[in-house]
């Protein structure tokens, strides 16, 4: 087995060495009622060369060479060409979690300019190393809510993605934290404040909305934390489309905001490894889950960074942690990191004011289902057709149409949710208007 | 080292009484197993207490020690400067670095606490 | 020869803010094919952001230069033998990372069509066969995003089968040696942790376990080895009597190193236990993450396992989202599929032989150290030793040298730290776990650093109490950090 290191002379030394006899001997102690007593069925072994094939051949069964519109969580965007060249370094890419400071300063330094890079982004005070991604970012997000208040209840808009709403009911179910939606405007695609407003009460911990929201429209945000704050319960606000923050600014009224970066150079990788992020208000740190990387100096005076606030961690407050949450996505935050340092201040905001022209030509060819404002992502309804017919014609020219609606939303028929980003062509946007027509 | 007008618990904490106030804070052994105190945790003035019951924690980089209520009664005021300055907590436990003042509403829980010299020879042991 | 002690590399460099200037850049958009839409008139002026105040604005070469100058800040697998207990930091073959840049697998949508998804929907079941058979259960998910996750995961899948017999039960019960991760996931998971003590050899008391199990306990979490490297002997008793009182038993999978191709989980009766995929099956570490932890249940918890589930419909898979006992979701979409890549290719180059093989050897290699540490560090517990072996600093605490400082003296050798404090049963624990892809060479040069400390502790404690002296950083302050902590760049 070419990754084991070793000759069979090294071990036969090593067995003498240890006073054992054989590699099984090692195992004597082992009962025999739980020893295996066949091999395991598994093939035999193969060659780097078969394993290249193997893969090379099942990426053939997926989608080649496809234009395609989908967004829905995970977006389309060009990945600069130094973000592989910085991740594939092995310092980066085989070292363990920075807990011994003095020979990690690397990670370390890169995850402090990562928190930093996202309170900018999110005008919070302080974000943490990240987490698993956005949908359990948000969840975790409602549990601080709950810790931070003293009070149980979560209400989330329907116009968050309905997959973290799905992933906030699991992690709740047995917590005492009842969750329950409030609806959008059928003609805005927004959240529906009257709603809210009638199901607010003083119990409620959370009010969770996303913006832009699952429809691509700007929510509003500042009439739900209004409403939120009047009856003592934090605003959550979510994102799905981190490249929407290069033009919108995240509402100050927002106490937690929790998010995805997948946008920011992380290839889509059929649905993971993302990375998620929660910020914050200095008031709220204690409540945060996950890893933080605090400045520090070392003994000979230099600045240093180090893991800190670790006392609200699962290793050390074990069933009283904030959260039982151990990794972090420190190489992909590491991407993101790199996406965020090439394009800067001035390109951020250039790369979102792409994606908003293409899409708004995209919409100006259909006929959006609501008329809120949107960043690169919108609803359309198809006329005179099905839908499986207009995707279907999409597909034979290499287009992979929106994403079909009424899974989510059963009210929502015949409706697609498509995105345009910097990467869509114009001739295919148009291909796709055509088929609407 | 451990002042006989003091009354101690088993889990570490100390209290002063004044009439029917207590101040409450931490020994001086517990500081020591803790090491360099980076955080206190203390409840807000109004909060009711209860004897041998978590009303708080302490910090050290890698560990979290929980502060239980020597006696039960309602908190009057907090020592604010602990916030700034946990530091106190290991330079000066016995003294400076007191946590919270209580109204104690059940004094006769004090006869349940150890004396100085009671708390010395549990320490002894423990050891 | 003796290696040693030499000074690290060393280049300086700033943070990245600080290398800002007005109108530097490093990227260049195309020409728009489309109109120019205004922000302000698309968005609305109260939503249209003023610039990113402080965002980086640097060139490309500097980007360059910024992050290579970082990595030689970092140890790594790369460089040399991270000898973490309980984290099985094991070599990371290149293979696997080109083939989960693959294009069509690694820019595949998560929601196009199942029909355009055939390659990664057989890749992801193909994993799942894989697991089952390694851990010899009827069931397995790709979705948790980590370990915790699936410890998680675990806890909700026995809540929900302890639910629909109508009792879910009140209490976990966790080993005093388990990690940290066990009782924040059964906390989680709505349930109290009662945490019960390990006998005189490391293990499980049986017998107090016994008395303690009643109709109240949901599971037992058990890490099998333990965290002492101790393999649990009395596991299959364990099991019966978790099971005589319709309890469950969760096996943490991190020591799933130890076994493969010896012994498997399903066939000494544990329920459900989940995988580390960045340790058993050596997806790299990152700098901490990303990771997956797969869960691998019996079929009594098939029924409550994450939406959605792989099925086969005719010769095509699709995807179950109807399963009426699912406990939903985890995350959303199917999990750290890059990651589970990654896994199938390492569990491909070695077949089920050479999976046997890598579990041999990593138990060799933690043997091989313990036989040479034995006689300069107290081993607390005499149990055999499987893929770990623990020590305790005991002998070095008279010198007033303890586990913490021993370790930041091994740096200066040139070695990560083995994992400090670890199980919390042993006052002042050294915890090594060599891995299987170790050469006798670097684990002969482990050994002699840890002898030369030992050493240097009885010659001179102040060097080893001091240490490390070699690394461009030296030990880093984290009680101010963590009394006045800093936790993001502000401009002077």
């Amino acid at each position: 087995m070419r990754y084991l290191p070793k000759s069979d002379s090294e071990r036969r030394q090593m067995l003498d060495a240890i006073g054992a006899g054989s590699l099984e001997e090692l195992f004597a102690h082992l009962p025999e009622a739980v020893r295996l007593q066949r091999p395991l069925d598994l093939p035999l072994g193969i060659s780097e060369y078969e394993i290249v094939r193997y893969f090379r051949e099942r990426a053939a069964q997926n989608a080649s060479g496809y234009a395609s519109f989908l967004g829905a969580g995970v977006y389309y965007h060009f990945r600069p060409v130094l973000v592989e060249n910085v991740v594939a370094r092995g310092e980066f890419l085989t070292s363990y979690t920075p807990y011994q400071a003095e020979i990690s300063q690397g990670t370390l330094t890169t995850i402090f300019e990562f928190q930093t890079m996202i309170c900018q982004l999110t005008g919070t005070d302080v974000a943490n190393a990240s987490m698993y991604d956005g949908s359990t970012a948000m969840a975790e997000a409602a549990m601080m809510a709950v810790r931070a208040t003293g009070k149980g209840r979560v209400l989330v808009a329907r116009s968050v993605h309905p997959e973290y709403r799905e992933v906030l009911r699991t992690y709740a179910a047995n917590q005492g934290m009842p969750v329950e939606e409030f609806g959008y405007l059928p003609e805005m695609g927004t959240l529906d404040a009257e709603d809210l407003e009638r199901k607010i009460d003083d119990l409620t911990a959370a009010v969770i909305v996303q913006s832009p929201n699952f429809f691509g429209a700007v929510d509003r945000v500042r009439e739900a934390a209004e409403v939120a704050h009047r009856r003592g319960a934090l605003l959550i606000l979510v994102f799905t489309e981190a490249v929407s923050l290069g033009l919108l600014q995240p509402p100050a009224e927002a106490d937690i905001v929790a998010g995805e970066l997948q946008s920011f150079a992380i290839p889509p990788s059929y649905g993971g490894p993302f990375v998620g992020i929660i910020a914050t208000r200095d008031r709220f740190v204690r409540q945060m889950p996950g890893r933080l990387v605090g400045q520090t100096v070392d003994t000979r005076g230099n600045r240093a960074f180090c893991l800190t606030l670790a006392t609200r961690e699962q290793h050390i407050r074990r069933e009283k942690a904030t959260s039982n949450i151990c990794t972090n996505q420190a190489l992909l935050a590491l991407m993101a990191s790199v996406f965020m340092t090439v394009y800067g201040k001035e390109g951020l905001r250039e790369l979102a004011a792409q994606n908003l022209s293409k899409a708004h030509y995209l919409a100006s060819k259909l006929k959006p289902r609501f008329c809120g404002k949107f960043f690169n992502e919108f609803v359309a309804q198809v006329q005179g057709k099905t839908l499986d017919q207009m995707n279907k014609a999409l597909l034979k020219k290499k287009i992979i149409g929106g994403l079909p609606l009424q899974r989510f939303y059963p009210e929502l028929e015949n409706c697609v949710l498509l995105c345009a980003t910097e990467m869509s062509r114009r001739a295919d946007m148009d291909a796709v208007a055509e088929a609407f027509a | 080292m451990y002042p006989e007008n003091l009354r101690y618990t088993k889990e570490h904490e100390w209290i002063r009484v004044e009439g029917d106030i207590g101040a409450i804070g931490v020994t001086d052994h517990a500081q020591q197993e803790l090491g360099d105190i980076v955080y206190v945790d203390l409840p807000k003035p109004g909060t009711q207490v209860e004897q041998g019951k978590t009303m708080g924690s302490v910090e050290s980089v890698k560990a979290v020690s929980d502060i239980y209520a020597p006696v039960s009664g309602e908190v009057l005021e907090v020592n604010g400067a602990l916030a700034e300055a946990p530091e106190k907590l290991n330079q000066d436990p016995h003294g400076e670095a007191w946590l919270v003042k209580i109204r104690l509403s059940a004094p006769s829980e004090i006869d349940k606490l150890l004396s100085a010299a009671d708390y010395q020879n549990y320490i002894g042991a423990e050891k | 020869m003796i290696d040693r002690v030499r000074p690290h590399l060393v280049i300086n460099e700033r943070l990245i803010f600080e290398h800002s200037s007005p109108g530097k850049v490093a990227y260049q958009l195309p020409v728009l094919d489309v109109p120019a839409v205004d922000p302000a008139e698309a968005l609305g002026t109260e939503s249209v952001r003023a610039e990113i105040e402080d965002f980086p604005e640097v060139s490309e070469v500097e980007v360059v230069r910024h992050y290579a100058r970082l990595s030689t800040w970092n140890y790594s697998l790369n460089t040399g033998m991270y000898p973490l207990g309980s984290c099985t930091m094991k070599y990371n073959p290149r293979v696997n990372e080109l083939v989960a840049r693959i294009e069509e697998l690694a820019w595949a949508h998560p929601y196009q069509p199942e029909a355009l998804a055939q390659g990664s929907m057989e890749i992801m079941s193909r994993l799942e066969t894989a697991l089952a058979e390694i851990t010899g259960m009827d069931a397995v998910t790709l979705e948790p995003a980590a370990g915790a996750h699936g410890e998680l995961t675990a806890i909700l899948l026995i809540r929900a089968a302890l639910a629909r017999r109508g009792n879910p039960r009140k209490k976990i019960l966790i080993p005093d040696s388990a990690h940290g991760t066990n009782p924040a996931s059964a906390a989680i998971g709505g349930y109290a942790v009662e945490n019960i003590k390990s006998n005189d050899a490391g293990m499980l008391d049986v017998a107090a376990l016994e008395q303690i199990v009643n109709e109240d306990v949901a599971a037992l979490m058990v890490t099998n080895p333990n965290t002492l490297g101790v393999f649990e002997e009395h596991i299959i008793r364990v099991a019966e009597i978790l099971h005589a009182k319709g309890a469950f038993l969760y096996m943490d999978g991190a020591n799933m190193n130890a076994l493969m191709g010896i012994a498997r989980p399903g066939d000494f009766g544990v329920d459900a236990l989940h995988l580390n995929l960045h340790k058993t099956f050596s997806t790299p570490h990152g700098g901490g993450g990303p990771g997956a932890g797969p869960v691998a249940v019996k079929k009594t918890l098939e029924p409550f396992l994450p939406v959605p589930r792989l099925k086969q419909s005719g010769k095509k898979w699709a995807y179950d989202y109807k399963r009426k006992h699912s406990i939903g979701r985890l995350r959303a979409f199917y999990g750290n599929f890059g990651v589970m890549v990654r896994a199938l290719a390492y569990i491909l180059a070695h077949g089920g032989p050479g999976l046997r093989k890598v579990t041999l050897d990593a138990v060799l290699n933690a043997n091989y150290i313990r036989k040479h540490l034995e006689p300069f560090y107290e081993l607390p517990y005499q149990s055999p030793s499987m893929h770990e072996v623990v020590f305790s600093d005991h002998r070095q605490a008279q010198k007033g040298v303890h586990t913490g400082e021993i370790a930041k003296r091994l740096i200066d050798y040139g070695f990560h730290p083995y994992t400090v404090s670890f199980p919390l049963i042993v006052h002042g624990a050294l915890m090594i776990e060599p891995t299987e892809t170790e050469t006798k060479r670097e684990l002969d040069r482990f050994i002699q650093a840890m002898t030369a400390i030992a050493e240097e502790v009885d010659r001179d404690p102040q060097l080893v109490k001091t240490a490390p002296h070699a690394t461009g950083t030296s030990r880093v302050d984290e009680v101010a950090a963590a009394r006045k902590p800093v936790l993001r760049w502000k401009p002077a």
